[in-house]
């Protein structure tokens, strides 16, 4: 198999029409959005019904709770998404193809939230506390993928890492009492999962994908294996780690709204927002960041100016499975303390689909987290309200969401080039 | 292009004597050497394991030094309780066959029997998942999504066997399979198309299709359409007695049907890979796609063709769950069939009758772990441990020629990035 594959001949027509196809999807997406808001929740709402949104602020600030007449914002909301929609269609050069969806998703979730909770109080906080909470492991599992990705190896292990790490997180925690040492040891075995990666897939050239599902098949039978044999039977000794308390930044944490949800916060979160700056930073603004991205686009070019290929893979893939590891460890002292069968339930891939619709970027990785996440979290806002939508529909969207998106009707989404191609020396 | 599938330092070379050619066979790497070597050292590695989790084991290493021969007693007695277990559980005790046989007892040859029987009952939906999934993989594809198909077609079959009854047996199982399959097919289909049309990488559309499934599945159990009165638990309706699969060895033993149709479908897709047109344009696209495109094969139409037959055949192992042995479907089913079908194909090497033997050996090691999970205290999944480190060495077979230092040739199959 040659280094990198030749564009496909046919595909390139394609590609310039889907830039058209893209505009129009985009537009007539936003019509849909306008049309739900409009003919849908609109019609169903009955006249002169509010809804409450509540930020429970601190006393100390009081921020009053938003009274919202239902019918109006539904009208505003759905010509304004509806206007965006004719701006979409005629704006050719937009160079930034996300923007006017997420406005319009945005105002969309505003309209859903008013017409779900009509005649109720929407807990607005809770709503924003539990997507962050969510979006902490799928960010790191997200940055995770990158980093590999980044270096040219696919990393579906992601599921595996997360699964090992929280065993041991959860395991070592409980059995020496310090939550530090759990975190660092289960970022140690997401690292020692990312070395069996690499071993497989860089030295023995086997195929990245494969030995990804393998991993994390392998992960799963390990961990539930351990589960039963030995931490069910020594439940209080090994399964029943303390978790990481919130750490009030001083004086911030005393903004109304903000404030609590930022910056009062237990170390997995400010950890995720350290390492999602430190992986941006130095992905695009330092010599390291460069060398990496030469190595996952063209290898052998990289190889030529003195770039050790192999090297570069190794460490990133480590590296990676180590910020998996630590994803994984939140999953059992960040938030429940206890590990539980399979309790990453298929996070790990949609941490996968978080880099992918996130576009192989740290930041669009942290929007894409945030807005899984978000729709996870309005799960439960919803059933505290008994909305009329089964919320299997709602667990749906991220996956339904990556389905459109590498299909390309939401933006470009191009790989690095040499993602998924192992490297031989020549 | 040769019949065989690609693989990894399997040639021979010409002429020689007997001798020098065994001894080629076992130098060079050959795939059949190297994947009961992975055998064996995934057993090695499971016997480790063992170890590990059995307490009393790991207290007597403890005492290593003071009695190092009871060490390993305790270690050979915790192993070979539990791989026996194991063996028995999948295939039974050989002097129980022979006895029951002899004694002519119909309840105790039952009996003696039950083992292969679970062993059979397991191996039909891995078969036909490895067997769709291989279809995939030698087109060129990988469809990780044999979740989703497989949960889809259980849902077709549930449907056409609960809707429908009192239609003759004659009609409604046939119809009731085909329902699972076009079910299944149809999750197939949306990778495929998506390929075709816009370039989207098959493992992740299909693999973000299971999600999709599993929750339809949870969503279609709380209707009224689908869930059994009176409704309390999201369980569906059962199927009508006549579109169930026949039992084969009386009622005490599950085997099914099933098994059968299972190995006619093995049959059909190697001879399709091998002898039909279809399969050779697969076969082309999976070897090499540009040779396959400048041949004039129209490429879009293959992969369509080749996911949705692939959703299909995966379709038909929740079928022949349902319509076999369930009767009816409950939220997460198939567990984790559908993701299995993937090692099971792996370590086939894409050959249908190489799946086939794999599916045999996989649903052997889910029976037996059955039974060491009650006989001998070790928990069920050390089976799955098993068959992800067999896999995982199969699938670099240079991680094996290494540790048996056997001479190194070539790598293993790749089938490359996203972008492809």
């Amino acid at each position: 198999m040659s280094q990198v594959e030749p564009t496909a001949l046919g595909n390139r027509e394609l590609r310039k029409d889907l830039a058209a196809i893209r505009r129009r999807g985009l537009a007539i997406a936003l019509w849909v959005l306008a049309a739900i808001d409009l003919l849908v929740f609109a019609r169903t709402t009955p006249p002169g019904s509010k809804t409450v949104f509540d930020l429970n602020a601190p006393p100390a600030f009081p921020v009053p709770a938003i009274h919202l007449p239902v019918l109006a914002t539904l009208l505003v909301l759905g010509i304004v998404c509806a206007l965006l929609g004719v701006a979409q269609y005629l704006w050719k050069g937009n160079p930034r193809t996300y923007l006017l969806l997420g406005i319009g998703l945005a105002l969309s979730g505003i309209a859903f939230l008013a017409w779900a909770g009509r005649g109720a109080r929407v807990d607005v906080e809770g709503l924003l506390m539990t997507s962050l909470i969510e979006a902490v492991p799928l960010t790191l599992g997200a940055l995770s993928g990158l980093l590999c990705e980044r270096s040219g190896v696919i990393n579906i292990a992601i599921e595996g890492q997360f699964l090992i790490a929280a065993f041991v997180g959860a395991v070592v925690g409980s059995a020496s009492g310090s939550l530090w040492l759990g975190l660092l040891c289960g970022a140690v075995a997401g690292g020692l999962v990312g070395l069996i990666l690499a071993v497989f897939t860089i030295t023995y050239r086997a195929d990245q994908i494969i030995v990804g599902v393998v991993i994390d098949a392998f992960a799963l039978g390990l961990t539930t294996f351990f589960l039963v044999s030995l931490l069910v039977p020594n439940q209080m000794t090994l399964n029943s780690p303390a978790v990481f308390g919130p750490i009030p930044i001083p004086l911030l944490d005393k903004i109304p709204v903000v404030g609590p949800l930022l910056f009062n916060q237990n170390i997995m979160v400010y950890l995720t927002i350290i390492i999602l700056a430190i992986v941006q930073v130095t992905l695009f603004q330092t010599r390291w960041g460069l060398r990496v991205r030469a190595v996952g686009e063209h290898p052998r070019a990289a190889e030529t100016v003195g770039i050790d290929v192999l090297r570069v893979r190794y460490r990133n893939v480590i590296l990676g499975g180590i910020v998996a590891g630590i994803g994984g460890a939140s999953f059992t002292i960040g938030s429940t303390g206890q590990f539980a069968h399979n309790m990453t339930a298929g996070l790990g891939y949609i941490a996968l689909a978080a880099m992918i619709f996130g576009r192989w970027r740290p930041l669009g990785a942290l929007g894409a987290a945030l807005l899984f996440g978000f729709f996870d979290a309005l799960q439960f806002t919803l059933s505290a309200l008994n909305a009329p939508i089964p919320s299997n529909f709602l667990s749906m969207f991220p996956y339904l969401a990556t389905v459109l998106a590498v299909a390309g009707l939401v933006g470009r989404v191009v790989p690095p080039a040499a993602d998924g191609q192992p490297y031989a020396r020549e | 292009m040769s019949d065989e599938p690609v693989r990894p330092g399997g040639d021979s070379g010409a002429g020689g004597s007997v001798v020098a050619a065994i001894g080629r066979f076992f130098l060079s790497g050959n795939t059949i050497i190297v994947t009961f070597l992975a055998f064996v050292s995934a057993l090695f590695l499971g016997a480790i394991i063992i170890i590990l989790a059995t307490p009393s084991v790991m207290a007597a290493w403890g005492r290593f030094g003071q009695a190092p021969g009871a060490a390993f007693a305790q270690s050979w007695h915790a192993i070979a309780t539990a791989y026996s277990a194991l063996f028995i559980g999948s295939i039974g005790s050989p002097r129980g066959i022979v006895g029951a046989i002899a004694s002519g007892d119909g309840h105790r040859i039952a009996t003696a029997f039950y083992p292969l029987s679970e062993t059979l009952v397991s191996t039909t939906p891995l078969m036909m998942s490895g067997l769709g999934i291989a279809l995939a993989f030698r087109a060129g594809l990988f469809d990780i999504g044999g979740q989703g198909q497989l949960i889809l077609g259980a849902l077709g079959a549930t449907l056409a066997g609960f809707l429908l009854p009192g239609l003759p047996i004659y009609l409604h199982l046939p119809l009731a399979i085909l329902v699972g399959a076009i079910f299944g097919a149809a999750w197939g289909f949306i990778p495929g198309i998506l390929k075709a049309r816009t370039g989207a990488h098959e493992v992740i559309t299909s693999m973000m299709l299971n999600y999709v499934a599993l929750n339809l599945l949870t969503y279609l159990l709380t209707t009224a359409l689908f869930q059994a009165p009176p409704r309390y638990q999201p369980v569906s309706k059962a199927v009508a007695d006549t579109a169930r699969l026949p039992h084969l060895a009386g009622p005490s033993l599950r085997v099914n049907l099933g098994i059968l149709l299972a190995i006619a479908c093995m049959v059909g897709v190697a001879w399709l890979l091998q002898r039909s047109t279809l399969g050779f344009k697969f076969r082309m696209l999976g070897a090499n796609r540009e040779a396959a495109r400048v041949a004039g094969v129209n490429i879009n139409r293959q992969y369509i063709l080749a996911m949705t037959l692939a959703g299909a055949i995966v379709g038909l192992a929740g079928t022949f769950m349902v319509l076999g042995v369930d009767h009816q479907v409950a939220s997460g089913y198939g567990g984790t069939i559908g993701f299995d079908g993937i090692t099971v194909a792996i370590l086939g090497q894409g050959n249908p009758y190489g799946v086939g033997l794999s599916a045999l050996l996989f649903g052997a090691f889910a029976a037996g772990g059955r039974t060491m999970q009650l006989d001998a205290n070790i928990p069920l999944q050390l089976v799955q441990v098993l068959q992800a480190v067999l896999v995982l060495f199969v699938a670099a077979p240079g991680v094996i020629r290494t540790i048996f230092r056997i001479r190194v040739r070539g790598a293993g199959r790749v089938f490359g990035g996203w972008s492809g």
